[in-house]
């Protein structure tokens, strides 16, 4: 054990006063909502503000009955429609989340192995477009891929193509709206762990006899372990869940689940079919998430 | 390195750059098309600022982005005092109750996906307001509580790992002459964070600015941000007036981020010397 860090010995209240408030609030404002989308998950939809019926029921003079209806629940299951949504944007999330791999890792890797003047420009450089709206950096994308727009153009004036492609509005432009998107999430973390690398270790296998790609595959990746895991993750979750780059690229049959579920609430005003896709997509993600906390701790631990 | 892998990688980086970069930059460029097509160039009479003109004549985004500006600077300000007491609390004291879930709860936002967080948040106001009363309807209120819960985890994180690099000797060295806890941390510990709360106020602001999930499910009628209303713009295609939007945003970042950065590697070395000059004549007498 390290000795007690000194603001310690302000004792149990000193402390208590300054996490109390942080934590009270993420009690109220992120936990407590979830009970209570459990708790609508299993109501009965209404004709009325808001629009669900209550759990809690009199019945009779002297009697409470509570209903629990799992009708939400049953219904998503037999429909192919939310089977289908959930699996395809499973599916969705890790291959964009491989694409962001493959295109991040050597630049992540390239940050690392640069000078230090080149290294600060570069990151800022990566920082720079998670800065700017999101919303705004897939609209681009629109004016890029669609049919008159600047690909096509391009394409068309070097005469390698003579129609169009038709790219707007397919899966193909969802990948590409996702990827760019999530790209800087994944370089970030990745960066963080390769340039705690110890390089001579590379140089120590090459002289040994190791070919670079071997060194590679057998040195740096298994030491970037943690930081290809955080990365990965912090597209993989929220990219189950997206509806942004889906409602803007994706075109109308791209099935996302969040998409899904926005329209349910917005469109169908089914509160409580929301309430139950939004569970069941927690229930898929919160091994994910206890996942990429349990790595966040080991890579803090390492960095001691 | 050897020069076959220096330039696998170079071409890499080339390549990963210009994929960053080319959508923003062909938003910068056709914001001075004339054309109403926007992507068609229209060369007898571009470059021009028409739409520039008529962004800034806009009453329906003027409006949003006001309402956006309102909601972030709120958000911003409020996220940074509970992010840095939860980073505080984190990063220095390390056992006390609850620990485990306030490291949870902090860590959950960042990838929790924002269709949960808007229904969960909403369906919370209505409860509370069929219970308490409060909020009555929604709109800036709930938004702005919305955008606190999760652009506080962000600041939390930002603090937390500048902590975990803070030289705790300085700490201490005030300790032991006798200044209480909190005195300690208004003299010494503030001032050395303070780049990692300002980095947490602007994170937590342009995460505000940008977001268009949450706030659609908590805001109310007569309450649009701006993502709002560029998501309902953009839903029809493309506008000229968004890529005026888009450039100016742009700029803004371009300017605040680069200064912002450059300053900071400056005050954060010059307030790391003050504190450790201070801490060594306190320690001399």
């Amino acid at each position: 054990m390290r000795p007690p860090p000194p603001l310690s010995k302000v004792g149990i209240s000193g402390r208590g006063l300054v996490v109390a408030l942080p934590y009270l609030w993420l009690l109220l404002f992120f936990v407590v909502p979830f009970v209570i989308v459990l708790k609508i998950s299993f109501s009965d939809v209404d004709l009325a503000i808001p629009p669900y019926k209550p759990l809690l029921e009199w019945v009779g003079q002297n009697s409470l009955a509570i209903k629990l209806n799992l009708n939400n629940y049953a219904f998503l299951f037999t429909d192919a429609l939310y089977v289908h949504a959930f699996l395809n944007s499973v599916k969705v999330a890790f291959i964009s989340t491989v694409l962001c791999l493959l295109i991040g890792y050597p630049i992540a890797y390239g940050i690392a192995r640069a000078t230090p003047t080149t290294r600060n420009l570069l990151l800022l450089l990566v920082v720079l477009p998670f800065w700017t709206s999101l919303l705004l950096r897939v609209y681009a994308w629109i004016g890029l891929l669609k049919a008159n727009g600047v690909i096509n153009n391009v394409l068309l004036a070097l005469g390698v193509i003579h129609e169009p492609l038709n790219m707007l509005y397919t899966p193909f432009a969802m990948y590409v709206g996702i990827v760019y998107s999530y790209l800087p999430f994944l370089i970030l973390p990745l960066y963080a762990n390769l340039e705690k690398m110890d390089w001579q270790l590379l140089e120590a296998a090459e002289d040994l006899g190791c070919r670079p790609w071997q060194a590679f595959y057998k040195i740096t990746l298994p030491l970037s372990r943690n930081g290809i895991l955080a990365g990965s993750m912090l597209v993989f979750i929220p990219a189950v869940g997206e509806f942004v780059i889906p409602a803007l690229l994706g075109g109308p049959n791209a099935l996302m689940i969040g998409r899904v579920l926005w329209d349910e609430f917005f469109s169908n005003r089914a509160w409580p079919v929301a309430s139950a896709v939004a569970i069941l997509l927690l229930i898929l993600l919160v091994p994910f998430m206890m996942w990429y906390q349990s790595v966040q701790a080991r890579e803090s631990a390492s960095a001691r | 390195m050897n020069y076959r892998r220096t330039f696998f990688i170079t071409t890499c980086l080339a390549f990963g750059f210009a994929f960053l970069y080319i959508p923003i930059l062909s938003m910068v460029v056709f914001s001075f098309n004339a054309s109403k097509l926007v992507t068609v160039w229209d060369s007898a009479n571009s470059p021009t600022l028409k739409w520039y003109y008529s962004l800034l004549h806009n009453e329906e985004i003027l409006d949003a982005a006001w309402i956006s500006l309102k909601v972030a600077v709120i958000n911003a300000s409020g996220a940074v005092i509970l992010g840095t007491l939860a980073g505080f609390g984190l990063a220095r004291f390390e056992q006390f109750r609850g620990r485990f879930t306030l490291n949870a709860m902090t860590t959950a936002p960042l990838v929790m996906p924002e269709v949960i967080t808007g229904l969960s948040m909403l369906l919370l106001f209505v409860a509370m307001e069929q219970w308490i009363g409060w909020p009555a309807g929604r709109g800036i209120t709930t938004m702005t509580i919305g955008h606190m819960t999760f652009s506080m985890a962000y600041v939390t994180v930002v603090v937390q790992s500048r902590m975990a690099t803070f030289d705790i000797a300085l700490e201490e060295a005030a300790m032991d002459l006798g200044a209480r806890p909190v005195k300690v941390f208004f003299l010494i510990t503030l001032p050395i964070i303070f780049p990692a709360i300002l980095s947490g106020w602007l994170l937590a602001f342009t995460l505000s600015w940008d977001d268009l999930v949450i706030s659609s499910f908590t805001s109310g009628p007569g309450a649009s941000t701006l993502p709002m209303v560029v998501f309902s713009k953009v839903r029809l295609g493309v506008s000229p007036e968004i890529n005026v939007l888009a450039t100016l945003t742009i700029a803004v970042v371009t300017v605040v981020i680069v200064g912002v950065s450059l300053w900071l590697t400056r005050a954060g070395k010059l307030a790391e010397a003050a504190a450790a000059e201070a801490a060594r004549a306190a320690a001399a007498e």
